[in-house]
């Protein structure tokens, strides 16, 4: 039950990893696709952030009820729950429900109108021509929105604080600049990567392997969403227990 | 020429094709025929690779298919052009980008010389001046059309066609076999042809099997066809009244 889709997932993978019949050609489709995933993200990832940040900075001050610990306190945790968890897992989960979902869904509807067929007729690797560019894409734009979701959910936290009057502008920056571990970046950006590869390649699996019609085409959609927002969670845990 | 050698398909314990072996020659429409769910299809899929036999050999011009690794398969590939029964048009893609995706893909070719093989390929199906046309816009006629075009433009030594009728008035169907038979006799490619289209197996038959239960149950040409005494082939072929009082009037 769950050794065979495993075994299914590292084939395709395998056949992903093939060299390309031509490069040029996948080149193209790498920067179509950084476009789609990276460019056509921007919006929902800087709206969720922003917000993200507005509650955090509103929760945190919330929870200090004792004067023994300083208002600057409220910067800190902004700034390392986002840098650590909030921005690479929440992005990741939105991008899995709005990327994921498009991936599985493009590749589902080309394998039951035979598209992919045609592909290996033609001589294709077709795992390779379809979902390759797709996880590049990822794997390069997934951290860059990532980053810009970071910046703005620490510029959200600081809006909400200082609107608020849950904290002044001079803690919140306090707070922000102080005892900043540099370290935490580097586990964001491994997270992202490995989010970003899970996004693509579970979804490119979901809809590769897609049988029967537009329901089907939608029923896979539905599990890429949601195997990767469980494998996003699980890879989470496992990456904070291994670097942290 | 293709050789199929005893070929063995099943699906869990639903056993589709039961040792299947035939040759289909080159310059010949070859067609395989049956009612629905007799095989075709899968047999179809089993010759370009896109169903692996349990059992059996596929051979192109003695060059067995079956037991090539994935970098020798892609050679034969290059020689192969495939029409879909749904035409199988990349979405996404125009017409001219659809036709030219092959030449992209395999040739060195600068874009004047691709442009004048895509525009020589549609002016080939009647279809000049769709170059900038998305497959939504088009009709299912002109959909086939384009299939073919893309299916010739690197210049197949076989050809395969599924069900091309599918969908079809009679008279664009008439007008997709016709087409075939051109093409087959212009490039002299291998066409194998499914169909269950009797227009097609009267028009286009040069060569035709009829399976039936997942085997070979009957081989001849439309010539032979409305003269045999096979039962199972004379039920599928005069299913109607109409074929059946145009049999009596032969």
């Amino acid at each position: 039950m769950f050794f065979h889709p495993l075994g299914k997932y590292i084939l395709l993978l395998i056949a992903v990893f093939r060299k390309p019949e031509k490069w040029n050609i996948y080149r193209k489709e790498i920067f179509r696709e950084m476009n789609s995933i990276g460019v056509g993200s921007v919006g929902i990832i800087a709206i969720i952030s922003v917000f993200l940040g507005m509650v955090t900075t509103v929760q945190t001050a919330f929870q200090l009820v004792s004067d023994l610990v300083p208002r600057s306190i409220i910067g800190s945790i902004v700034r390392d729950s986002t840098i650590l968890e909030l921005s690479p897992t929440i992005s990741a989960i939105v991008l899995a429900g709005k990327v994921g979902s498009s991936i599985s869904s493009q590749i589902g509807t080309m394998r039951v109108t035979e598209q992919i067929d045609a592909l290996e007729i033609m001589g294709i690797n077709s795992p390779g021509y379809l979902i390759l560019p797709k996880i590049i894409a990822a794997v390069v734009m997934v951290p860059l929105l990532v980053i810009i979701s970071v910046g703005l959910s620490v510029w959200g936290g600081y809006l909400a604080g200082t609107l608020s009057g849950a904290v002044t502008a001079y803690d919140y920056l306090t707070g922000l600049t102080s005892e900043f571990v540099p370290f935490t970046v580097t586990v964001c950006m491994v997270k992202s990567v490995l989010f970003a590869f899970i996004i693509t390649s579970v979804a490119a699996y979901q809809g590769f392997y897609t049988n029967g019609g537009a329901l089907e085409v939608g029923i896979s959609s539905t599990r890429a969403v949601v195997v990767s927002c469980i494998m996003i969670l699980f890879s989470d845990y496992v990456v904070a227990q291994l670097l942290l | 020429m293709i050789e199929i050698k005893d070929i063995y398909k099943a699906f869990g314990d639903n056993h589709v094709i039961n040792g299947i072996s035939a040759d289909f020659k080159p310059g010949m429409n070859n067609l395989i025929i049956g009612s629905s769910g007799s095989g075709k299809t899968v047999l179809l899929k089993c010759m370009v690779g896109l169903h692996e036999p349990e059992k059996g050999s596929v051979l192109y011009d003695r060059r067995d298919f079956t037991r090539m690794s994935f970098e020798e398969r892609i050679e034969i590939r290059k020689e192969i052009g495939m029409l879909f029964q749904g035409s199988a048009l990349f979405d996404s893609m125009t017409v001219e980008e659809n036709v030219m995706f092959p030449l992209n893909m395999f040739t060195q070719w600068d874009r004047k010389e691709k442009l004048e093989r895509v525009n020589f390929c549609l002016e080939r199906v009647n279809l000049a001046r769709t170059n900038k046309l998305f497959p939504a816009e088009l009709s299912g006629g002109m959909k086939k059309r384009v299939g073919i075009a893309r299916a010739i433009s690197m210049q197949p030594k076989y050809l395969f066609v599924d069900e091309p009728n599918s969908g079809l008035d009679p008279k664009t169907a008439i007008v997709i076999d016709e087409l075939i038979n051109e093409i087959t006799d212009e490039y002299n490619t291998t066409t194998v042809v499914v169909t269950h289209d009797m227009n097609s197996v009267m028009g286009i038959g040069d060569h035709i099997i009829y399976l039936y239960s997942g085997k070979k149950w009957w081989e001849g040409s439309n010539k032979d066809i409305a003269h045999t005494d096979n039962k199972e082939l004379n039920e599928f072929v005069f299913a109607s009244k109409f074929t059946q009082a145009a049999r009596e009037k032969l």
